[in-house]
């Protein structure tokens, strides 16, 4: 395939930035996003010029690192992946392809498309755990037995990458599809109701204060999740808060 | 005294670690608020290790390449973590997962250290329950289990194909409780280039702020090396891109022994390579081979068919397959270890019957397990005469459960429908086995050093066996290196903080810069991965899935050359004070290339075959691997003398008290 790439180029952090126009002749449908990036780089490289910088590491969907926003959406066109799983068969010949950063107030860039979102750690930090020491002296794992049900709900929420595509969707930049997994994994297993109130009272507090937007209900970071994170974390969550609000009044 | 000292503690095997806990020095929390531990690395080994040290009141700092802790390679372990929790009543004990460890790490790990981790197995299965990691449950509301291979017992918990994800966060989630309190300062986004060491004692690191490019110097009384394996020797692995030696490579070029460099665990169940410009390999996990079963066609005629499309592997009757695990191995079958397993794919597809256009792919085939459990499924439910196409259905729905995120991987890859037709796979470099060698206590041969989960040697020999990486990982965290350091830095209350200004500090930062110096410099002609990719070739066939004499020799050579031509040509763009991911790949692949030579050396010295080593020139009469336990029942631990490719041998003799030295048998 040939194809025509506009990617966007900035410095650094306060760098003004700009779309660059790049060819590629032989692209091969097999490739991945990201193996068809490091063409791009190669021949950028064999041309004496600096290469595209963008995050990535496990290419598997996994790590959650890689974000790039393709075509306007993040992760590209394809559902349920993330940029590394993407493939050039999702594309034609002749395309041109739009490649830029995830853009939001809370993901300051980096360099090129690579952001800082460092906020997601900070909102963990404040609440996104069970207090237990790692003493070794928990009880058997078996002791409380989980309902498969609400293990398996507990799962699917757990499996956010983190990696902000639902922010990057959504045109508030709201983070709560992220928040909301985190507080729902918790808020359905026995081990972290203990601290449930608390937990999203210093989670949403943090959140607030990232920059992160507010949730109207628009749905674009459901659709756009790789790991197919559902709304209902969402709900779930604003009953959780209300809880906690009501009774810490 | 021997450098080489395993501090194996004294008394029966089952009492060593308890008896050591019991003996060894504690600091008091007051005196641990004076100290200050550097963890390189967030993945489960340093994850926890920095969790559970800042637990105990520790100043911890850590660090990691990626932009959090959640992104560590630890991240991608699919299949599960073993325990010896015996909830299948299936006559597991912590003497059979050791047992099974010692055997399928073909006797060539230390039985101290691999009976302990079996004992403290139970314990994190506990503790990752208690922070909240969602396992997999049965309808009574228990936690599952299943099967890996090398083993006949069930003890293998998980949480679908994400088990690392899991345990991960669950790490992680530890480690941001103690960042949100201040014990752990969290450096993200830094790399460590290098190790300090003041009068004989790792005292401190350099490392590089890989946002603004600045280096930093920053000291402590102990440093723990928890960088993961070195796998990406190879090029092509399944290992995450940014997976690298540096870390462990420097501490080595600073004094501590690397063990054992040549093992490495060939996957046998990966997605072939497609073409030259695959920048990684993707792993299949093992856990399919519970339900998978593995084979080629029996005739040529039928391998030509496939590969020229006229035949589909559907159509190929069951008689003229040839599941060629089952034949060889009819006790263990598809549930060999990984070594096993990977040579007998290599054998089938050198012997022509490879199954895609390259002729390096084999067939794991789900269909007898769909109709299977489509059959039970509509036992369930009462669906006695349900035809064909319903059973298939409830069957796959089956599978969906159980590996949904593995197929779904595998099909947006290659493309093809692995509920309909057979996943095509083949062998790929995945773990290392060897690493930093480490004592009991997990310390390098650098005093107040230590090393922890892949990075270091020390428990799975020549071979590993499925799920046992994450949990070798948690044990050297959570339960061995916070009792373990203590012991050491009972005598460091009293130092106080090591100053950064210290000459040491100053002439080992000057060191890196220069190095990096000189690649922003050189103006060459050709890329990083360059280089990395003619690196990763030569590893790959003479250095791979069998070795010879003289393809070890040929290596070595061709390895050394191109080291040359990568510091007279290599091409890294851009400054140094800056996020500049080519100066971060070429540091990198510095310490590769000079790895890569001890590897071959290692593998060349060592002429017999175990494990994931395997030598052609020792091997039975139907092409099983050859031990020489006469020879060869040591961990082979080399110095750095001053310029690669230069170590010195040193030994640590293997004694066999609690198990005995067979021949290892899947048959
Ligand atoms: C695809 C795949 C699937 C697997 N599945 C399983 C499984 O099912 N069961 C199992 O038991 N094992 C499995 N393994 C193996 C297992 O995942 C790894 O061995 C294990 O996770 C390694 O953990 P670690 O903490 O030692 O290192 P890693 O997770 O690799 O972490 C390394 C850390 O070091 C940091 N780092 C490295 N170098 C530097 C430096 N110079 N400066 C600063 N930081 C640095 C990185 O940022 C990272 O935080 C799998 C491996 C792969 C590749
Ligand atoms: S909720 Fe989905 S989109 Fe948002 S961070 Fe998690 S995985 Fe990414
Ligand atoms: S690189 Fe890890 S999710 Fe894409």
């Amino acid at each position: 395939m040939k194809l025509t790439l506009k990617v966007w180029r900035q410095k650094s952090a306060n760098d003004k930035g700009r779309l660059e126009t790049y060819q590629l002749d032989n692209v091969s449908e097999h490739m991945s996003f990201l193996e068809m990036m490091d063409v791009l780089n190669e021949q950028l490289i064999s041309e004496g010029q600096e290469p595209v910088a963008f995050d990535h590491d496990c290419r598997e969907g996994i790590c959650g690192m890689c974000s790039m926003h393709i075509n306007g959406e993040p992760h590209g066109p394809d559902r349920g992946v993330t940029t590394c799983q993407l493939h050039m068969r999702k594309f034609k010949d002749g395309d041109t392809i739009y490649v830029e950063p995830f853009r939001a107030k809370g993901f300051p860039i980096i360099k090129d498309l690579v952001v800082d979102r460092s906020a997601f750690d900070r909102i963990q930090h404040a609440g996104g755990f069970v207090s237990v020491n790692t003493s070794g002296n928990t009880q058997d794992a078996n002791a409380i037995p989980i309902p498969k049900d609400d293990a398996d709900k507990a799962f699917d929420a757990a499996t956010c990458i983190g990696c902000g595509a639902c922010v990057a969707a959504c045109k508030n930049a709201s983070a709560m599809l992220f928040v909301s997994a985190k507080v729902s994994q918790f808020a359905l297993l026995p081990q972290g109701k203990v601290e449930a109130k608390q937990r999203v009272l210093n989670m949403v507090e943090q959140m607030d204060k990232e920059g992160f937007g507010n949730c109207t209900n628009t749905g674009a970071c459901e659709v756009e999740c790789p790991k197919g994170i559902s709304l209902e974390n969402i709900a779930r969550m604003n009953r959780e808060f209300l809880k906690a609000a009501c009774s810490a009044e | 005294m021997s450098v080489l000292d395993s501090k194996i503690p004294e008394g029966p095997i089952a009492q060593k670690w308890t008896n050591h806990k019991n003996k060894i020095n504690v600091v008091n929390p007051a005196n641990k608020r004076l100290i200050d531990v550097i963890v390189v690395g967030t993945g489960l080994a340093g994850g926890s290790a920095a969790a559970s040290l800042a637990e105990l009141g520790y100043n911890v700092k850590a660090l990691c390449f990626q932009d959090s802790p959640r992104r560590a390679h630890s991240i991608a372990a699919q299949g599960g973590i073993n325990a010896a929790k015996n909830y299948q009543n299936d006559g597991d004990s912590t003497y059979r997962l050791f047992y099974d460890t010692v055997k399928g790490g073909d006797y060539r790990a230390r039985e101290a250290n691999v009976y302990r981790l079996a004992e403290v197995s139970a314990n994190i299965i506990d503790q990752c329950v208690a922070q909240g990691v969602p396992f997999a449950r049965d309808y009574g509301g228990l936690l599952d289990n299943r099967s890996f291979g090398g083993v006949l017992v069930s003890r293998t918990f998980y949480a679908k194909g994400q088990t690392g994800q899991q345990l991960l966060l669950g790490a992680y989630s530890a480690m941001n409780r103690q960042i949100g309190k201040g014990k752990i300062q969290m450096l993200n986004r830094h790399e460590m280039l290098d190790l300090v060491i003041v009068d004989g004692k790792a005292r401190g690191i350099i490392a590089r702020n890989l946002v603004t490019g600045e280096l930093e110097r920053h000291s402590a009384h102990a440093v723990v090396i928890a960088s993961g394996g070195y796998g990406n020797v190879f090029f092509l692995s399944t290992n995450a891109m940014g997976s690298n030696v540096t870390a462990a490579w420097r501490i080595h070029r600073r004094g501590a022994y690397f063990a054992n460099p040549c093992y490495t665990q060939i996957h046998p169940t990966c997605i072939p390579r497609s073409g030259d410009y695959q920048s990684k390999l993707t792993l299949m996990s093992e856990s399919l081979r519970n339900d998978g079963r593995i084979w080629v066609p029996k005739k040529m005629e039928d391998v030509e068919a496939i590969r020229n499309k006229t035949k589909k592997p559907v159509d190929i009757p069951e008689e003229d397959r040839d599941y060629y695990l089952e034949r060889r191995y009819p006790s263990f079958g598809n549930l060999v270890p990984r070594d096993v397993a990977s040579r007998a794919a290599k054998e089938r597809c050198d012997a022509g019957f490879g199954v895609n256009e390259t002729g390096e792919a084999v067939y794991l085939d789900f269909s007898s397990a769909i109709m299977r459990y489509g059959h039970e499924k509509a036992n369930i439910l009462g669906e006695h005469d349900a035809s064909i196409e319903r059973v298939r259905a409830l069957g796959e729905a089956v599978i969906e459960a159980k590996y949904g995120n593995l197929f779904q991987m595998y099909e947006k890859i290659t493309d093809d429908n692995p509920y309909k037709t057979p996943m095509k796979i083949y062998p790929a470099v995945h773990y290392t086995m060897g690493g930093i060698w480490v004592d009991y206590n997990l310390m390098t041969t650098i005093e107040g050093c230590y090393a922890a989960g892949e990075a270091n040697f020390s428990d799975h020999g020549a071979n590993r066996l499925g799920a046992s990486a994450l949990m070798q990982g948690l044990a050297d965290g959570y339960f061995v290196l916070p009792y373990t350091i203590g012991d050491y830095l009972a005598h460091d209350i009293r130092t106080g903080k090591i100053s950064t200004d210290l000459p040491e500090f100053e002439a080992a930062e000057k060191e890196v810069r220069d190095r990096l110096e000189h690649f922003l410099n050189n103006k060459g002609t050709k890329s990083v991965d360059h280089f990395h990719k003619r690196l990763g070739k030569v590893m790959w066939d003479k250095v791979g899935m069998a070795r010879n004499e003289q393809g070890l020799k040929e290596a070595i050579e061709e390895i050394r050359q191109i080291r040359e031509e990568f510091y007279k040509d290599v091409f890294v763009p851009g400054t140094m004070n800056e996020f500049n991911p080519e100066l971060e790949k070429a540091t990198r692949v510095e310490d590769f290339l000079e790895l890569g030579e001890l590897f071959a050396i290692d593998a060349l010295h060592r002429t017999e075959s175990c494990g994931g080593h395997f030598r052609e020139e020792s091997q039975t009469e139907d092409g099983e691997a050859l031990r020489d336990d006469k020879h060869f029942a040591y961990v082979a631990a080399w110095k750095w003398t001053g310029e690669p490719g230069k170590q010195e041998l040193h030994k640590e003799e293997l004694t066999f008290n609690d198990i005995e030295l067979k021949q290892r048998s899947y048959k």
